[in-house]
């Protein structure tokens, strides 16, 4: 396979082609829809299932019924769709069926608008839906982790049943650069849960309900022990230049990329600075990060919202070290140079009030 | 030598479906719910086809339909049953796939998804129990309760200057394109049970032939919250759901029209289409 020049959007849908995603539903959306338009040529061309649904309510769960009869499935969206699809979502955490799910984050609130944003992360990392449950989160920082987080998701939620979600924003979605795909993979084996007609065998059913208390409260901890065996075995991040960092900035998705380059600047002035990538927002790299708390002056938590992942942070550090935040929302990314200002002020106050910049409002 | 009386030789006229699961249900004496289901299976076990499909419960009483069946199942949200079986059947398009929902489930929270699924042709088979209330909570108020109608939350009856009047689904799926059978049937007596099972084979016929969308909806009784006796509700679906629910064929494929045979049966076959 060759590098080519790919927009993101595009890129992590033919990543699930190639993965065998055989059943994609959708809803147009603002910053996906080009996934939905790719899918909407590729999948009939190679007599796989496209629906352009009429909501995403009822993608989500023709995505649950296809999961149930136990083919790789997928959708994607973006905030006020994914909103609408909590129901679908916590259904299938309760059923334990596999699926993908991408969301390209736009600014929110409400309608809010169609720039890049992470402010869904509460969302997809709390669960979103009701119910005690879990969904791996895999958060891509380059059109290349689109590809290769997408492919991984279908793994993890097929080894695991489970939801998998790809956490990627606007910008991602939209921007193109250079990536290579996987070749095409061959189709799974349905598993032998799935609803696929009783021939010669029992009948299957796919169910989220537990009329017994006690009875969902034993499949409730059913679940934990799988989640706490995922948090053991699929937890993901990357280290950049922590070796010798004083400050050490936590960043995922687009975020951390703006911070990589704050994080060269910095190290030019001669402040030695470092990221922490949480590439699975969930299980959340824990280990990683308290690793940190007794190498660093000072945490610098950068995020594309008011400060979500930040409470993640605190609860893993436990007031063991300075936590500073700084944030852009409303669809604004952070500027290398205001990432560079809150490192300096990281150094200078490490046990500071929280950065002024993070409360500037833009003019 | 010892004479012994040769066993009587007798012929089963009644037995359990093999499509039903040998479990007893939850329903109350008198419902209807149990009528449904027994046709449903003895339509899989006559076509022989068991094996080959996969049922979508709704949400409401029938919620445990999963557990009365005895084939493949999937349990959807409240009121998502199309679109669940839209998954289901695009992943299997070899099975017969049918859902089971109430009035509730798919007049009202799910009116979306029931009316996109008849949009799209989907090859999939609805059973629609209506039996104008919400059961499985307590007897509210549904789309399809009648004007008037006393519920738990129209307790002076349903005004249909606030709440609208019924809803007649068959109606409004009939003009529906990609709808290609489309009928009412009811429950109350057993000429009207003859044709809700003829119609439920039928709708599955139109399934495996890929003719698109169908639906049977059959008028049930919930004598435990219309306050009614098991046969004072089979009455009342006969003297009040029925005239605000005409029964017949909305909607069929010229090629599973029957032709007039004249007599009783062309006589019982007027009364039972809609205007």
């Amino acid at each position: 396979m060759a590098v080519e020049l790919l927009k993101g959007n595009v890129a992590f849908a033919e990543a699930a082609v190639r993965a065998g995603c055989e059943a994609y539903f959708g809803y147009p959306i603002t910053p996906q829809t080009e996934a939905l338009e790719h899918m909407a040529k590729r999948m009939p061309a190679l007599g796989r299932t496209f629906v352009q649904a009429e909501s995403e309510v009822a993608a989500i769960n023709m995505v649950y019924g296809a999961a149930a009869a136990g083919v790789r499935t997928m959708t994607s969206s973006s905030g006020p769709g994914i909103s609408l699809m909590m129901e679908g979502l916590s259904y299938m955490a309760g059923s334990e069926v596999p699926a993908v799910l991408v969301d390209v984050m736009r600014g929110g609130p409400g309608l809010g608008n169609i720039a890049p944003a992470q402010s869904d992360y509460h969302q997809l990392v709390r669960g979103g839906g009701h119910g005690d449950y879990r969904q791996i989160v895999l958060a891509p920082a380059s059109v290349q982790e689109l590809i290769d987080l997408t492919t991984l998701a279908f793994d993890l939620a097929d080894r695991y049943r489970i939801v998998a979600v790809v956490a990627a924003d606007g910008s991602l979605g939209q921007m193109m650069e250079g990536a290579e795909l996987p070749p095409m993979r061959d189709l799974a084996e349905r598993p032998d849960w799935a609803v696929t007609g009783a021939r010669g065998r029992a009948p299957n059913v796919v169910s989220s309900i537990h009329l017994d208390p006690e009875e969902l409260e034993a499949f409730n901890h059913h679940l934990q022990a799988k989640y706490a065996t995922i948090a053991a075995n699929e937890t993901r991040a990357e280290a950049h230049l922590l070796d010798d960092a004083r400050v050490a900035v936590v960043a995922f998705g687009t975020s951390a990329r703006v911070a990589k380059t704050a994080i060269a600047a910095a190290r030019a002035e001669g402040i030695a600075a470092g990221l922490l990538r949480p590439i699975t927002l969930w299980p959340y790299p824990e280990a990683e990060l308290r690793a940190l708390v007794d190498r660093v002056d000072a945490l610098l938590v950068v995020e594309m919202n008011t400060g979500q992942m930040v409470e993640d942070v605190h609860r893993i550090v436990q007031g063991r070290v300075p936590v500073r935040f700084y944030g852009r929302t409303g669809g604004v990314l952070p500027m290398p140079e205001e990432i560079v200002d809150a490192i300096r002020e990281a150094v200078a106050v490490p046990g500071g009030a929280p950065s002024p910049a993070a409360q500037e409002v833009p003019a | 030598m010892t004479m012994v009386a040769p066993e009587p030789q007798l012929t089963p006229v009644f037995s359990y479906p093999e499509s039903l699961a040998h479990v007893p249900t939850h329903y109350c004496p008198g419902c209807t719910h149990g009528v449904a289901h027994r046709l449903i299976a003895e339509v899989l076990d006559e076509m022989g086809l068991r094996e080959d499909t996969i049922g979508v419960a709704s949400v409401g009483c029938s919620v445990f339909a999963y557990r009365y069946f005895a084939t493949d199942f999937a349990q959807a949200p409240h009121g998502r049953a199309p679109a669940m079986a839209t998954g289901v059947k695009r992943a299997n398009p070899d099975q017969l796939v049918f859902t089971y929902q109430g009035d509730g489930d798919l007049a009202s929270i799910g009116a979306a998804e029931i009316l996109h699924a008849a949009v799209r042709g989907e090859r999939i088979t609805v059973f629609f129990v209506n039996n104008a209330i919400y059961g499985m909570t307590g007897g509210q108020m549904a789309p399809t309760t009648l004007a008037g109608q006393k519920t738990a939350s129209s307790p002076k009856g349903r005004d249909v200057a606030t709440s609208g009047a019924p809803l007649r689904m068959s109606e409004l799926l009939a003009q529906v394109d990609g709808a290609a059978y489309v009928v009412r049937r009811s429950l109350h007596d057993v000429v009207n049970i003859r044709r809700a099972k003829k119609a439920i084979r039928q709708a599955f016929e139109v399934q495996r032939r890929g003719l698109g969308f169908s639906m049977v909806e059959m008028l049930s009784t919930c004598p435990t919250n219309w306050g009614l006796k098991p046969e004072e509700a089979l009455s009342f679906v006969r003297d009040e759901m029925v005239p605000a629910f005409p029964l017949g064929d909305f909607k069929v494929p010229a090629e599973m029209q029957e032709r007039p045979r004249g007599g009783r049966a062309a006589a019982a076959s007027a009364e039972g289409t809609a205007p």
